[in-house]
């Protein structure tokens, strides 16, 4: 498959690669740029996990080509960290136990951000609905709608 | 001088919430999962699946496949003739089909390729000539007779038949005032872990050894199956699980897909990767199987139960895998929560061409459960009895010895009963709530770690060996294997706890089987339980060892000595003691690096009876939950929303509030997934929509509050009093929601999951006979 240089801006610094015209985002974040973060939990677009923003707006990387996103701005999960300290939602997350296994927890996070950069006090319905394509197997949600809950209500550091 | 309590705000204490010690890893993308491995000079693997449900292997033909450049090694049925299975008494499956396949996308055949598509189109290239035979989707066909059967001794393919009866049933149905019976029948259901399966084998041909990372719960089971299946020497055997993405139960045994893996990287002299589809992910299965049961009850016009009789059927899958254990867990457990005199249980595993089911969350407890808790339901309807009360008739009265001769000795279910009574606003609200509205009641149980180990081998249950160095970090080292529900967690903060120290002092390392002590692994809800009392035995003598050397440097006897972590000191003096480090440095004078180890054993008197069948159901300790359940019935669409779950589970003390309660939501709402709306079927053998959109697990929207209570019985054998927390309250959730239905529209749904389809049948059926009873008239 030919390749052509995709430039684009992940987790805030500018890059260039040489990516197959084929090649799915997700496959771009975790081969190409090391970025194994990001999950992939399903056969495509059913389970959430792969989850991260493009300009701020949730995405499923595993149904996306790489070069769809050329010239966006990329967030991942390994993203939200600023300065070594966890985003409010990464602290949210852990304190409440949003997180067990840990395996849909990037997207889960990742769609939650979209949600409180679209929505920044969202009542439980609108969390269920954010979340409503990312699946849990471990918690019953009780916990993620907890940990977003928490995050909401803290100032991101 | 009053004794320092300790302080609450220990970071880590047992008793208080704790978020997981591995958490940041996980919410920062940073923990890394079998397919996050660096695999940069990895050979891609990929599995070639039988297209047929029973078939006679007459030939495979990898030639042209093998020709393909960039194809380095394929391998097949031929390369590894030696069976293997969970059970040593029932090892009957090949890591790939020899000479018959028995179910459809039965490993075949593997190709290691230099990239993902020539891997793709190797195995477009592979070819199996086979002869056709007659293959078997359900239970009774398979006993039908005049069958080909699937394995040549098994003839009529029953895997096993248990036949137990405990007391005189006789007698005990001639007692009973009310005889009720009726037949259940619950779908297929599987685990749905999130982490799709993965292997990365590493073979070094120039030392002949093996070095194996998989995402399994029992990475000892896979050492010895990967060894015994390579004919390696358990010594040239590695294997290390990274972060694990959940199980429940699916990886309790060891699975084909990684001793294809193994085989695949020795036949390419190097390393492979074998990441799994979700699709194949879904046929590796070993989930809950499809179980018809016929359950009887004698009772006495107070509601005392006199005697029952159980004789249930599950469809087992192709291979033998934990069949046997399911079948026997369905038995033991299905009288046990309840005093009843005399108990007779007929069970039947069959073998069918469909993939092999296993162990799932509440192995082979859960579908009996819903079984009996609608009948009790039903008869207390019949009594006039509240649901509660007829519970509260039959409770045990420990400590006893079930009839079946399992040891109770906490029994936490009278307040988890009631807890959810109260909770639930049970006595104002039931029977008053609006048109389609209804509140159901159930109660579950479970074991806290199976007493009888698969492996006879005279070990102990469970070794922990700690150990503590110049740098005064004290590290536990441990085989239990943290799938995602926070053992890790609750080893550091018993050890923690012995030792009076913050969790910052105490960090784990585990699954590495050169480094870390062998355990049986994480299922049967054993580690905290079993592990946990070993890691509390390992802290007290390395307590002991640090009280020694306090001792000589404070000229007093150890016992004398005073632990308060950060210090210890002479008790009841004055003097302000020594610092820890000082004491380390003391204890580490002329002896070194200390390594202490602590053990567990269950004692013969909780190993459970003598008769055949009886090494499954002992523990010694068991876990009771209540659960309530409020729903809303659409009698237009048959369409059951879940509003609200109320659960108390008695998990002893709760070492973890945080973990236990997000165990017991998680095990609650995987409940709430098999009565409402999971289901695997199959046409012809192919399941039907193998993938997370078709095999419906509640989203988000669809999953109600789950209020929980934990109940601390305070068990006498279990660490700190602590029982299992993550298992025993799922089977609780399926009944307690059929009962809510009945509740609600007055309708008994015998069969799970209760989809709008099936709502909407039984109200029509029930209309129709209503209007026939009407024309009668």
């Amino acid at each position: 498959m030919a390749k052509s240089i995709l430039s684009l801006v992940l987790n805030g610094r500018a890059r260039d690669d040489a990516v197959a015209d084929n090649m799915l985002l997700i496959d771009y974040l975790r081969e190409v740029t090391g970025l194994t973060g990001t999950k992939m939990g399903c056969d495509g677009g059913e389970c959430g996990a792969c989850t991260v923003l493009v300009d701020d707006r949730p995405r499923l990387s595993c149904i996306s080509l790489a070069h769809s996103v050329a010239g966006h701005r990329i967030e991942t999960i390994e993203g939200a960290i600023r300065d070594g300290r966890m985003s409010r939602l990464q602290r949210g997350f852990h304190e409440k136990l949003g997180s067990q296994c840990g395996y849909c927890t990037p997207g889960m996070i990742m769609a939650s951000e979209g949600l409180l950069r679209s929505n920044p006090n969202p009542d439980d319905d609108e969390i269920r609905e954010g979340l409503s394509g990312n699946i849990c197997r471990c918690t019953g949600y009780v916990k993620i709608i907890e940990s977003v809950r928490d995050a909401a209500e803290e100032p991101n550091p | 001088m009053s004794e320092q309590p300790v302080t609450p705000t220990r970071a880590g204490a047992i008793g208080t919430h704790v978020p997981l010690i591995d958490g940041i890893e996980k919410v920062s993308g940073r923990a890394e999962y079998t397919a996050d491995l660096d695999h940069h000079d990895a050979l891609v693997g990929r599995i070639y699946r039988s297209p047929h449900s029973h078939a006679r292997i007459i030939k495979v033909d990898v030639d042209k496949a093998l020709a393909l450049p960039g194809v380095i090694a394929i391998v097949t049925g031929a390369d590894c003739d030696v069976p293997f299975g969970v059970l040593p008494i029932a090892q009957n499956e090949f890591p790939m089909a020899r000479d018959r396949v028995r179910y459809r996308g039965e490993p075949v055949a593997a190709v290691a390729a230099v990239d993902e598509a020539t891997a793709e189109a190797a195995l477009g290239l592979i070819e199996m000539e086979v002869e056709e035979l007659p293959a078997y989707y359900e239970p009774e066909k398979a006993r039908a007779g005049g069958t080909v059967d699937l394995h040549e001794d098994r003839p009529g393919n029953l895997e096993r038949d248990v036949h137990h009866e405990f007391g005189d049933v006789e007698a005990g149905f001639a007692a009973a005032e009310i005889i009720r019976e009726d037949v259940f029948e619950c779908g297929e259901v599987t685990h749905v872990q999130m982490e799709p399966n993965a292997s990365l084998a590493d073979y070094d041909a120039e030392r002949d050894r093996l070095t194996l990372h998989t995402c399994t719960q029992v990475p000892y089971y896979v050492h010895l199956r990967a060894s015994q299946c390579l004919g390696l020497d358990t010594s040239r055997v590695r294997v290390i699980k990274p972060h694990v993405g959940g199980g429940f139960g699916h990886r309790s045994e060891t699975l084909n897909f990684e001793i294809i893996t193994c085989i695949l990287a020795r036949a390419a002299r190097g390393k492979v990767r074998m990441k799994l589809s979700r699709e194949e992910t879904f046929i590796t299965h070993r989930g809950r199987p499809n179980t018809q049961i016929k359950l009887r009850i004698g009772m006495t016009k107070d509601g005392r139960m006199t005697a029952c009789a159980c004789e249930t059927m599950q469809a087992g899958g192709a291979y033998g895998g934990y069949g046997i254990v399911t079948i026997l867990y369905s038995g033991a457990l299905l009288n046990a929560i309840y005093d009843i005199p005399a108990v007779k249980f007929d069970g039947y595993r069959v073998y069918t061409n469909t993939p092999p089911c296993g162990a799932m969350r509440g192995h082979g407890t859960v579908n009996v459960r819903y079984a009996f808790e609608s009948l009790l339901d039903q008869m207390a309807e019949e009594l006039d009895l509240d649901p509660f009360e007829i519970r509260r008739r039959n409770l045990l009265i420990p400590p006893m010895k079930t009839i079946n001769d399992l040891m109770v000795e906490s029994y936490g279910l009278p307040e988890c009963l009631d807890w959810v009574e109260d909770a639930s606003g049970w006595a104002e609200r039931q029977g008053n709530l609006p048109k389609g509205k209804g509140l159901g009641l159930a109660c579950s149980h479970y074991v806290s770690g199976a007493a009888k180990p698969v492996h006879w081998t005279g070990e102990p249950h469970a070794v922990v060996n700690l150990k503590l160095d110049f740098d005064c970090g004290v590290t536990v080292l441990t085989g239990a294997a943290d799938i995602g529900q926070g053992s890790n967690t609750v080893l550091a903060q018993l050890v923690g706890e012995v030792l009076k120290l913050d969790l910052d002092r105490v960090s784990v390392i585990a699954n590495d089987s050169r480094i870390t002590p062998k355990d049986n692994g994480s299922y049967s809800s054993r580690v905290t339980f079993m592990v946990g009392n070993a890691a509390v035995e390992a802290a007290e003598r390395l307590k002991g060892v640090l009280c020694a050397a306090a001792g000589r440097r404070l000229d007093a006897k150890p016992e004398d000595i005073e632990c308060l972590g950060e210090v210890y000191r002479v008790k009841g003096g004055q003097d302000p003691g020594l610092s820890f480090k000082e004491v380390v440095d003391e204890a580490l004078a002329d002896e070194g690096s200390i390594t202490v180890k602590g053990t567990f054993t269950v004692p013969r008197s909780h190993q459970g009876g003598r008769y055949r069948g009886a090494g499954v159901g002992p523990s010694m300790a068991y876990s009771y939950a209540a659960v309530a359940a409020q729903v809303d019935v659409d009698e237009d669409t048959g369409l059951v929303t879940m509003e609200k779950i109320w659960v108390a589970h008695d998990c002893g003390y709760a070492l973890n509030r945080l973990a236990c309660e997000g165990q017991v939501q998680g095990a609650v709402w995987m409940g709430l997934g098999q009565a409402l709306s999971e289901e695997i079927r199959y046409f012809n053998g192919l399941p039907y929509g193998p993938n997370m959109l078709d095999y419906r697990v509640p989203t988000i929207v669809e999953s109600p509050d789950i209020e929980v209570k934990l109940i601390e019985s305070i068990d006498p054998n279990g660490p700190f009093g602590a029982k299992e927390a993550s298992e025993g309250a799922l089977a609780a959730v399926i009944p307690a929601i059929a009962n809510a239905v009945n509740n609600a529209i007055g309708l008994r749904l015998n069969e799970t999951p209760i989809t709008p389809d099936r709502v909407v049948g039984a109200i029509v059926r029930k209309e129709r006979d209503a209007r026939r009873d009407r024309d009668v008239a």
